[in-house]
């Protein structure tokens, strides 16, 4: 997979070059239908995925993680760390904003000041700005950034925060300060960014046209620094609904889709004109428990063992015996997703080279119930969302088919994705199933939210409500955290992840693959967070 | 009338506070909206801030009553989605929603009169008992369920007309509308047919009625003995006589067609104001639901008191009979 | 839950029940009726329809929603292809590997469920508020009739799209809906025919020997106000069953785990699409057909019984 994707890089860096030898090719417009709309087209308003990935053509970050969340220098050249508690960034010199104003360091600063205080943020960015403490800059291309403890994510976060043009705005010299940063003027509102009034960037494309529910028109940035983009303009439509999205592919309404149904890869495959575009996500479906309760909800019939099965591992390793991840794949998944033995697939940081999924075992699975005292089965609810992930309720349904194999007697409670997450951070189920994508690439990001003890102060177990705690695996992590050496940081998550995963801490099932359909004369760069960007979309030449 | 008018709108104020009061506290009780806008890897604090940015972390009558407060000033909120006053958000969406509902009210009174007049001169004949029946046929054909026969027959199979969204948009006073360009056009076929297809089967069957009965009617009779043309007949006197029902459920059917389009909307992916409720109504985005919910019915309340006022100078038995209650 | 009870599914349709000394008239509206041969084909179907939903569990040759009969490796089979155990899937088989025979059956028991229920409470809510609204007269029957008016005057797919996003999904919470939306119309008729028949002598002879005027409505007013009802039901029932299953399509309605026939075809939609129509064109088409036969007969009993009355 990996090998495809690289190759795939260069072909589309000869296929860029190729277009702008070749003229006519610039032209042309370029048709994108996506399965979801972003909210606005402010980049600091709302982390989101279909935000991130649009407002990123517009704005662009001093760091940027490139189709396999690698980082790789953005309107930043390079970075490096002066002391273990400051990092100092170079910034490019030829940068340009759309509108002709000079990028320099005093755009970062008021973008590192703004990004935490977007009024009516529903989701705002001001995990990505927390750690740094100070911001400077000595000359207009040299920022330095202090944290109060080390803290080796600082160029990934930077990764996160969109740079505006703090001149059109109206700042002046902006001073930062944790508090309160001098000189910044008022703050901008969502609306001038959704008008176009500041939607002015240095990115590839610019702000045409944006309205809600219907398209999203971006124009070439003529005056970007990187390689000249080869779309003159771009439309992007949101199609919410599958079959809809796939039809208006087929009909030539658009030349580029996201999230093609699986159901419909083959159909789309089967035409001459069009293709599909297949790349591993690090986006992990797994299950995961309700330790904290001594009677999880749905959880019943438990005979003469405890009322909470789960806080025994040999109970939890039968559940992850009993599942035939192969099945799920193939059957459910049309073959478009792999088996998962931890939360991160092998190529990413701090994952483990070695880890293999759990193999189905359901003789296996049955004695280790026997053996946790429940020689016949317990009965379960599983929570499931059923529009979130893709085909997210049936596969709960065919986990509850293998359960009930091994006699643990299953049903579902399956419901929408806003219902399902409220109820799911109020710990109102005994055991669900959900899906977690590593927006950092690497390992501390799933770990910190799906097992490390919830601690509120450290930011630990946002996403664990069930409350698995292993002393182990925190200190690992946190030891982890505090390492700004790359190969020593990654051998320390790796460890972490592995303990975690020997005690069957949650259930990983598998990772979900991405897909794009597309006219058979266009390729695409296909990246492994799941983000669709028109930059990586070019004429095959 | 000035009185009719006055407990009119007073009802309808009392309506409206009734459906906001149940919708805010309901959609208050079904979720927190934070749970699926926040970024799955933001930490408590931040979930906390976010929480408090949109004003959740208050009481929930507290909330109400800001809200009621803002509400008098003409200000419905802000999404929580989307960041922007909810009340702007549905008036950008309301031209699709109303040109659509135009088209196809167009369309059923087109189809709907001649076919219903037809079968109303015939009844007995083949002819007027397939439009009868026909009719009920366009009854019992549940709006989605044609929205996705049209789709595969006409999207997928023929491939003649687009599967869903929105065409190109000329402006024209300041709106965007898609009825005046070809492109629009052709977008709009399908969704506006599956709209229209339950009203065109009412008109045919009022259509009907009206004919059957202005058909015995003295003055056509009359007419009939004097030898006026067929033509002149149908043309002329029977089609005035049914006109004036056919017209009055026709203003409060433009009603029920502006919610109909949630369900067309949301299968032809229809950028109106439908699409934007459902998608509200997934999101928990509360502002929008309750700021829909406003708009719509006094949308309502207003073609309802036009049709009734209307109906009244008509017919002064309406008002009397309203005002001896 | 799901389990159906006769009395439910049998007064709907048919217009026999007994109603004291209107006897003659219902003979005559039933040679009436028995005239159309569309009529009388139709409610034939209706019957067997009811008959399938009701013997669900007994006749599929699957439980559709008994997981552990369920096997995933029988997912996406074509009508006619036959499992690894020997079992023919005549309709073909779902995302799960289910029988769509079964799980059609299984449907149109919860959406008749659904439909008659809804409409058999309205019907007494609905009745209860137009003899209350009859019976005092002055201001309560002025709150009624207006609360009536506010409510027909909203479309029914709105309130009850409000209402679910309000109440959240389940099988209890659709009924819910779909009476708050449908009383108002057996209120108005109930009311109308009170009103008419409170002109007419025998009721006028009833008040003058100073009968109570509960033995009044309900020994004379109701029964004589039955015959609309009936008609108004009868297309209530096919609303509500279109209704639901438009709200289970926008993904309101039922939960997934007991889908009736709205359900099946939007579980169906995106399959169908990409040339795997089964399993959605069937459920579709006994959609269609449930609600086409149901509007059949509601249509003919209105013409037999009250040529009158419009919709």
């Amino acid at each position: 997979m990996r090998r495809t994707t690289s190759n795939l890089t260069r072909v589309a860096a000869a296929t860029a070059l190729a277009a702008i030898a070749a003229s006519p090719a610039f032209a042309q417009e370029l048709k994108i239908g996506l399965s979801a709309e972003p909210s606005a087209m402010d980049p600091h308003f709302h982390n989101l995925t279909p935000n991130n990935m649009l407002t990123r053509q517009i704005f662009d970050t001093l760091a940027v993680q490139d189709e396999n969340q690698q980082l790789t220098p953005g309107l930043a050249e390079s970075w490096k760390p002066l002391d273990a508690t400051t990092w100092e960034f170079k910034l490019r010199k030829d940068v340009k904003f759309s509108n002709g104003d000079p990028f320099t360091a005093n755009d970062v600063i008021y973008s590192y000041c703004r990004a935490p205080r977007v009024e009516g943020s529903p989701s705002s960015f001001a995990v990505g700005v927390r750690a740094v403490q100070a911001m400077t800059a000595p000359d207009p291309y040299t920022l330095i950034i202090k944290t109060a403890t080390t803290y080796p994510l600082i160029p990934l976060e930077a990764s996160t925060i969109a740079i505006l043009n703090a001149k059109l705005i109206g700042a002046g010299q902006v001073e930062y300060d944790r508090q309160d940063c001098k000189n910044a003027g008022t703050y901008p509102k969502t609306e001038d960014f959704n008008n176009g009034k500041f939607a002015i960037g240095t990115g590839p494309y610019k702000l045409a046209q944006y309205t809600k529910g219907d398209r999203i028109v971006f124009e070439r940035n003529d005056t970007y620094w990187g390689p000249k983009q080869p779309w003159a303009k771009v439309t992007l439509r949101p199609i919410t609904s599958a079959g809809p999205r796939v039809a208006a592919l087929l009909a030539g309404d658009v030349d580029f889709i996201e999230n093609v149904p699986i159901q419909d890869l083959a159909r789309v495959e089967a035409n001459k004109d069009y293709k599909v575009v297949r790349q591993l996500s690090n986006r992990i479906i797994y299950l995961h428990f309700n330790y904290l309760a001594d009677s999880p909800p749905g959880v019943t019939d438990t005979g003469n063992g405890p009322k909470n099965p789960w806080r025994n591992a040999k109970v939890r390793e039968a559940i992850a015996k009993a599942i035939d991840r192969d099945a799920i794949v193939a059957r459910i998944m049309g073959g478009v997703a792999v088996p998962a033995g931890e939360a991160l697939p092998t190529q990413m940081f701090g994952a483990n080279k070695d880890m293999t999924p759990t193999k189905a075992d359901p003789a296996a699975a049955k004695k280790l119930l026997a053996e946790a005292g429940y020689p016949n089965g317990f009965s379960i609810v599983i929570g499931t969302p059923n529009d979130r992930y893709i085909n997210d309720a049936q596969i709960a349904q065919a986990i509850a088919q293998m359960l009930n194999r091994i006699g643990i007697k299953t049903s579902l409670e399956a419901m929408t994705a806003s219902q399902f997450f409220t109820k799911r951070n109020k710990a109102e189920f005994g055991i669900w199933l959900a899906g977690w994508g590593a927006d950092t690439g690497e390992m501390s990001n799933p770990l910190k939210a799906l097992l490390a003890t919830p601690n509120k102060d450290k930011g630990f177990g946002t996403t664990n409500p069930g409350g698995y705690s292993n002393p182990k695996v925190d200190a690992m992590l946190e030891e982890a955290l505090a390492t700004v050496d790359d190969t020593k940081r990654a051998a320390l998550l790796a460890a972490a992840s592995k303990l975690a995963m020997a005690d069957y801490g949650f259930i990983p099932l598998h990772f979900e693959g991405t897909t794009w359909g597309m006219k058979k004369t266009l390729e695409y760069k296909a990246r492994v967070d799941q983000y669709t960007m028109p930059s990586g979309i070019a004429p095959v030449k | 009338m000035i009185a009719f008018l006055i407990r009119r709108i007073g009802q309808s104020a009392l309506v409206v506070i009734a459906m906001a009061t149940l919708v805010f506290l309901g959609v208050y009780a079904l979720g927190n909206p934070i749970d699926i806008l926040i970024a799955p890897d933001a930490d408590q604090f931040e979930k906390e801030q976010a929480i408090k940015r949109l004003g959740l972390d208050q009481p929930v009558l507290w909330q109400f009553w800001a809200f009621l407060k803002a509400a008098a000033q003409g200000d419905l909120g802000k999404s929580f989605v989307h960041g922007v006053p909810a009340v702007d958000l549905i008036f950008s969406r309301m031209p699709a929603t109303m040109e659509l509902a135009f088209v196809a009210l167009a369309f059923s009174i087109f189809v709907g009169i001649p076919l219903g007049v037809i079968a109303g001169l015939k009844p007995k004949s083949l002819v007027g008992r397939t439009i009868m029946t026909g009719s009920i046929f366009g009854f019992s054909l549940p709006n989605f369920w044609l929205g996705l026969m049209l789709i595969l027959i006409f999207a997928v199979w023929l491939k003649i007309l687009p599967a869903g969204g929105r065409g190109e948009t000329v402006e024209i006073f300041g709106v965007r509308w898609s009825m005046f360009t070809a492109d629009g056009l052709a977008h709009m076929v399908l969704p506006a047919l599956t709209l229209a297809l339950y009203k065109a089967s009412l008109v045919v069957r009022l259509a009907y009625a009206g004919t059957r009965e202005a058909v015995l009617q003295d003055f056509v009779r009359f007419a009939r003995a004097k030898g006026l043309s067929y033509r002149r007949i149908v043309g002329v006197h029977i089609l005035k006589t049914i006109m004036i029902p056919v017209v009055t459920v026709i203003g409060l059917e433009l009603g029920s067609m502006i919610a109909f389009a949630v369900v067309t909307e949301t299968v032809f992916a229809w950028p109106g104001m439908g699409k934007l409720l459902i998608d509200s109504i997934y999101k928990l985005d509360r502002p929008v639901i309750v700021a829909y919910l406003m708009v719509v019915v006094f949308l309502f309340v207003i073609i309802n008191l036009v049709v009734d006022v209307l109906y009244s100078l008509l017919d002064p038995r309406v008002r009397l009979a309203d005002q001896g209650k | 839950m799901v389990a159906l009870e006769a009395k439910d599914i049998a007064p709907t349709p048919r217009a026999e029940p007994a109603v004291g000394k209107a006897e003659p008239r219902w003979k005559r509206m039933a040679a009436e009726f028995g005239e159309s041969k569309l009529a009388v084909g139709a409610l034939v179907m209706v019957l067997l329809l009811c008959l399938v939903a009701l013997l669900a569990p007994w006749i599929t040759p699957q439980d559709p929603y008994d997981l552990s009969k369920l096997s995933i490796m029988d997912n996406m089979l074509e009508p006619g292809t036959q499992s690894l155990d020997g079992m023919t899937f005549w309709l073909g088989t779902d995302d799960q590997g289910r029988d769509m025979l079964s799980a059609i059956a299984y449907g149109l028991r919860m959406s008749l469920f659904v439909g008659i229920t809804a409409t058999v409470i309205a019907l007494f809510v609905g009745t209860a508020a137009g003899v209350v609204a009859a019976y005092f007269g002055g201001r309560v029957d002025a709150i009624i009739m207006r609360l009536v008016d506010i409510q027909l005057s909203f479309p029914a797919i709105l309130i009850a799209l409000i209402l679910l996003a309000v109440l959240g999904k389940g099988v209890d919470k659709v009924v819910i809906a779909l009476v708050s939306v449908q009383w108002a119309y057996y209120a108005r008729t109930i009311r109308g025919s009170a009103l008419v028949e409170r002109r007419r002598e025998y009721i006028e002879a009833a008040q003058c020997l100073g009968l109570p005027k509960s033995r009044v409505i309900f020994g004379h007013l109701l029964p004589n106000a039955f015959p609309p009802l009936i008609v108004v039901a009868t297309v209530q029932v096919a609303h509500a069953i279109a209704l639901e299953a438009t709200l289970s399509f926008l993904g309101v309605g039922v939960p997934i785990t007991e889908p009736s026939l709205g359900l099946l075809i939007a579980n169906g939609y995106s399959y169908m699409l990409s040339g795997k129509y089964w399993i959605s064109v069937f459920p579709g088409l006994v959609l269609l057909f449930t609600i086409l036969v149901i509007n059949l007969v509601g249509d003919h009993l209105r013409d037999v019984m009250n040529p009158r009355l419009k919709r």
